[in-house]
């Protein structure tokens, strides 16, 4: 039950580029092109549920046992662009089909504070392991839902007459305060 | 940038301020953009800490710049920008314990802002010490700028208080609360683009008639 409510929490409720913002540069970068919006959020969340297998071990095993926690920012950055390289070399060798499909935007996670963010949250929340996988999971699912969901409105607002000053980021922020504002509709989802 | 205008460390700086400024026109560093400034304290306390941050990493950056190899030179600087974000939370835990808890994980999120290593990349790796410190001062002060700006917006609408301040009385105006809200951020932040924008474009425009 505690996995289901952390899966809506994180994805539906707690949407991180919409309640943490997090994940913005890239939400707003590719976010042009379904087609691209919905590669870049595969990337992301295989990226994610990688990142918290990955991070939980070693806060748990390393850091917090040898007593070096002060380290963890280090240790995460670390971690997160070794692992976004290794995931890089992996599926050029093993799939060249994915690769040409996810390749461009496999370097540009690194970058993603959403990843980061994950695993601070993870640890400030003290989530055990198999809670941690599902909390990344999940929050990749909502970047995913958010920036595909953003990718089909902006498909829709090149043909709309926008003011001058308004057109590109500006619009797009405007219409991501929106989908926040529709997002909280969701909150009543979990009571208690 | 800095070469085709003579050599003027004040321009470096100037240019961070309006010019350059980090969140309107470079649209960088949106997160703690959006995510802090639901109040001027809090908007000031982000930019300060980005401003130390951003300062050290680029005084570290163009000085180690002709012994990093070139292949590791991004990993390189993760690791400058990840110790000196850890400085500067261990320092807002130890002196100002509401702050650093006010921020939350958005100090150590500093470590992923592109400005950081934007400015890593665009700037102090290609020049020496002192006019990456004017740069850095530059963007920085813009920075912590754009920030106080868009928590003065959000503060004064969404709590009807400044510097937490009740400044107008609930019975005169009825605060919004959806400006202290995420969505509020965005809704502020994509405005504030489009006021930049606009008088810039004026500005243009008027330079173009002289």
């Amino acid at each position: 039950m505690k996995l289901i409510m952390i899966f809506i929490s994180a994805s539906l409720i707690n949407n991180f580029v919409l309640t943490y913002f997090l994940g913005i540069c890239p939400f707003v970068g590719v976010s042009n092109k379904t087609e691209n919006a919905l590669n870049m959020g595969l990337a992301t969340t295989f990226v994610m549920t990688l990142t918290a297998a990955v991070t939980w071990p070693v806060y748990t095993y390393i850091l917090v046992k040898y007593n070096v926690a002060f380290l963890q920012y280090v240790a995460f950055i670390i971690l997160i662009a070794a692992l976004v390289q290794l995931v890089e070399m992996y599926i050029r060798k093993s799939s060249p089909a994915l690769y040409r499909a996810l390749g461009i935007y496999l370097p540009l996670i690194t970058t993603n504070c959403a990843v980061l963010g994950l695993a601070l949250f993870m640890v400030l929340r003290s989530y055990s392991y198999i809670e941690s996988i599902i909390f990344g999971f999940a929050t990749g699912v909502g970047f995913t839902l958010a920036i595909l969901m953003m990718s089909g409105i902006r498909e829709e607002l090149e043909f709309a007459d926008i003011p001058k000053p308004f057109q590109g980021i500006s619009i797009t922020l405007i219409v991501a305060g929106m989908m926040a504002l529709a997002f909280m509709g969701f909150a009543g989802l979990i009571r208690g | 940038m800095a070469e085709n205008n003579g050599y003027s460390l004040w321009y470096e700086f100037k240019k961070g301020l309006w010019q350059d400024i980090p969140p309107f026109r470079l649209v960088l560093g949106t997160c703690p953009t959006l995510a802090v400034t639901n109040s001027v304290i809090n908007g000031f306390a982000m930019g300060m800490a980005t401003l130390f941050v951003l300062l050290g990493s680029n005084i570290i950056i163009s000085a180690i710049r002709k012994y990093v190899a070139p292949q590791v030179r991004i990993a390189a600087y993760v690791v400058i920008i990840a110790l000196l974000v850890t400085v500067a939370d261990m320092f807002l835990a130890a002196f100002f314990p509401p702050v650093s808890k006010a921020l939350g994980p958005y100090v150590p999120l500093i470590v992923v802002n592109c400005i950081i290593l934007g400015r890593a990349e665009a700037y102090a790796q290609k020049n020496p010490v002192v006019p990456s410190i004017m740069d850095a001062l530059g963007i920085g002060i813009g920075f912590t700028m754009s920030l106080m700006v868009m928590g003065f917006i959000r503060e004064i609408l969404g709590f009807g208080s400044l510097f937490n301040i009740k400044l107008i009385p609930p019975s005169l105006f009825e605060p919004w609360i959806v400006m202290i809200l995420p969505a509020g951020a965005f809704l502020v932040f994509g405005t504030l683009i489009a006021v930049v924008n606009y008088i810039s474009s004026r500005k243009s425009a008027a330079s173009d008639k002289a």
